[in-house]
């Protein structure tokens, strides 16, 4: 089983998609911040215009957040486009190749149809598609082109879940549009790692990786928990269920009768038409204090553990260092959020350092689950 | 001629006869407490410049001796067998200086509503009711002048407007199968339609922040009820 050669432009290109997902991701939290998600609201169309001739005069308030999050939605839908066939074809060949790359191509075609239906059907069948080029992937571990189609179906359905949230008004569809897309990058970061020389070298270095393996795993699991309540807890449009920090109402833990909730939802003054909080909103919160705490003992814990098993200079034990750093950084991301009241930018970069967090865990849990694999791939030892 | 102005005289006697009979309900609600303090709201630019004091939220208007506004008072049921003619003039919901005006209304169930843009800027107005039936709905109201008619099938006390392009606007429009209903106005002060009959009812006051009151009345015919309702921050 070998990797296929590596491309430096290749790697390139895909970090390229990396960063443009992950600017992609920031502007998605700014519209969800901004309480811009609905400023406009047609889709496809921008107020009845296409969304590429839509006047720059018109961007103002919150269509400006949300006409830019589509616009850069488009650039990195083509971009993956662009990736998924350049994998599909340096790894294929003869017919193979020119039905991939054509059925590649019609996918995207089909969106230009612009009619509801289509975009139903291309969503309903994205998700399968991107449950098969992950399955295909686990089954043959050096094709990443099986990666690039599960990338492909993924934007494809994470546009067409957009444009749903606005045209259906459902919250819920919201809450899977943001997780998705965190996953959509922790897929393409893999992407990029496996296809550079560089990483995989680093990534195969020898050590006692085999035994971190699960605190690895539980640490990153673990995040995306709390990356699924921050979605939901945005998603609910309720602001700031507990407004004060560490203390809750200038409690440990906040009551939650009816009496208190009623008097929450008396003091709290919103500039924005947020819901009113109720006690799931105030609990809601509080877990994802907890488990805040419970991150970053977890990732403290394998941080001291990847100290004690890996030699200095290791990649992972590097990996875990600025892993700690950014937990640290996104905790202290989360007192500000509900020191300023949930100010936007801040809020937004709690949104952007939480999905840094997840890439790096996924990183180092491939490292880590993978670096046996990975280094018999690149012709060394099976011992690690 | 004269014996035609006399059946007509007679007419209009017996028409106005079961208003004479029927029973006024008016009052006050004052707010006791004092209210967290308003806060300034950020416009952008294009809104910016329709402005040249500072504008705050409007959670808790009090007038000087305590009368709380937007207060929505209401029966919460009507007189059994009573049907409501639809009133010819249409409410409008307006858009005013990047501002929902009124900040609360009341409409019949079915009863047809305008919401207008007035400013010469682009909004969007998303309605988000809870009531099933209710349907939620996102337009855009890109035009100055622009009018939408609007109706609501299902009673709902409130339903809430906002506009995500300027997201400090909104307002609620309470959706009633009567029209015993009133929003207070800056006194605190309240009346019904006068033609409500004889019986026994529930009054609700209900503001959004302070909470909701309810008195139980019994009226005979002809009575002038002022009610007084203290609602209270805490």
């Amino acid at each position: 089983m070998e990797l296929p050669p590596t491309n430096r432009w290749l790697t390139r290109y895909t970090w390229l998609v990396v960063a443009a997902t992950f600017v992609l991701i920031w502007l998605g939290g700014l519209v969800t911040s901004r309480g811009a998600g609905l400023a406009v609201p047609d889709w496809p169309n921008t107020y009845g215009y296409n969304l590429f001739l839509f006047p720059i005069s018109h961007w103002v308030g919150g269509i400006f957040y949300e006409h830019t999050h589509r616009l850069w939605a488009a650039l990195v839908g083509l971009l993956t486009a662009v990736l998924a066939g350049w994998l599909w074809a340096r790894e294929t060949g003869g017919r193979d190749r020119w039905l991939g790359l054509g059925a590649m191509a019609l996918a995207v075609g089909l969106l230009g149809v612009r009619a509801m239906p289509v975009y139903v059907a291309l969503a309903g069948l994205a998700l399968p598609v991107v449950g098969w080029g992950l399955w295909r992937f686990a089954k043959q571990p050096t094709g990443l082109r099986w990666l690039g189609v599960a990338a492909l179906a993924a934007v494809i359905l994470q546009g067409v879940l957009g444009g749903l949230r606005v045209t259906w008004l459902k919250d819920e569809l919201g809450v899977f549009h943001g997780l998705l897309a965190q996953s959509f990058l922790l897929l393409l970061t893999v992407v990029a790692v496996l296809s550079s020389a560089r990483w995989r070298r680093g990534l195969a270095q020898p050590g006692e990786v085999r035994a971190l393996r699960l605190p690895f795993l539980v640490a990153t699991v673990l995040i995306f928990g709390q990356l699924t309540l921050g979605a939901t807890m945005r998603h609910r449009h309720a602001g700031l269920a507990v407004p004060d920090f560490p203390l809750a109402y200038g409690r440990v833990w906040p009551r939650l009768d009816e009496e208190a909730v009623r008097r929450y939802n008396q003091q709290r003054i919103e500039v924005v038409a947020a819901h009113p909080i109720t006690a799931t909103d105030v609990v809601l919160h509080m877990t994802h204090r907890l488990g805040a705490c419970v991150v970053v003992g977890a990732v403290g814990w394998v941080w001291t553990r990847s100290r004690r098993r890996l030699a200095a200079g290791h990649p992972v034990r590097g990996l875990a260092a600025v892993w700690l750093g950014l937990i640290g950084v996104q905790f202290a991301l989360g007192a500000v959020t509900v020191w300023t009241n949930k100010a936007a930018d801040i809020a937004t970069a709690h949104v952007a350092v939480g999905a840094l967090a997840l890439l790096i865990g996924g990183v180092v849990c491939l490292a880590t689950w993978n670096a046996v694999w990975i280094r018999r791939a690149m012709g060394g030892g099976a011992t690690v | 001629m004269k014996r035609y102005g006399t059946w007509i005289g007679w007419c209009a006697v017996l028409a106005t006869l079961p208003t004479l009979a029927a029973a006024e309900i008016s009052g006050k609600i004052t707010l006791k407490g004092t209210p967290p303090p308003e806060r300034k709201v950020v416009f952008d630019a294009l809104c910016g410049k329709l402005h040249t004091k500072d504008a705050f939220t409007r959670h808790y208007v009090v007038g000087p001796d305590s009368g709380l506004a937007n207060v929505f008072v209401y029966l919460k049921e009507g007189p059994p067998g009573k049907t409501y003619p639809v009133p010819e003039k249409m409410p409008v919901l307006d858009q005013v200086n990047c501002f929902y005006e009124p900040y609360v209304m009341g409409v019949l169930v079915d009863q047809k509503f305008q919401i207008k843009n007035s400013d010469p800027l682009m909004h969007n107005v998303h309605a988000t009711p809870k009531v099933e039936g209710n349907k939620e709905f996102n337009i855009g109201q890109p035009v100055q002048g622009m009018v939408t008619e609007k109706s609501f099938p299902k009673p709902e006390v409130l339903v809430r407007f906002k506009c995500d392009v300027h997201p400090w606007m909104f307002a609620y429009v309470g959706v009633m199968p009567h029209h015993y209903f009133a929003v207070t106005d800056k006194e605190g002060k309240f009346k019904f339609p006068a033609d409500l009959p004889a019986g026994k009812y529930t009054v609700v006051a209900y503001h959004l922040k302070a909470g909701e009151l309810t008195q139980e009345i019994t009226v005979a015919e002809g009575d002038k009820k002022e009610l007084a309702f203290t609602l209270e921050a805490k």
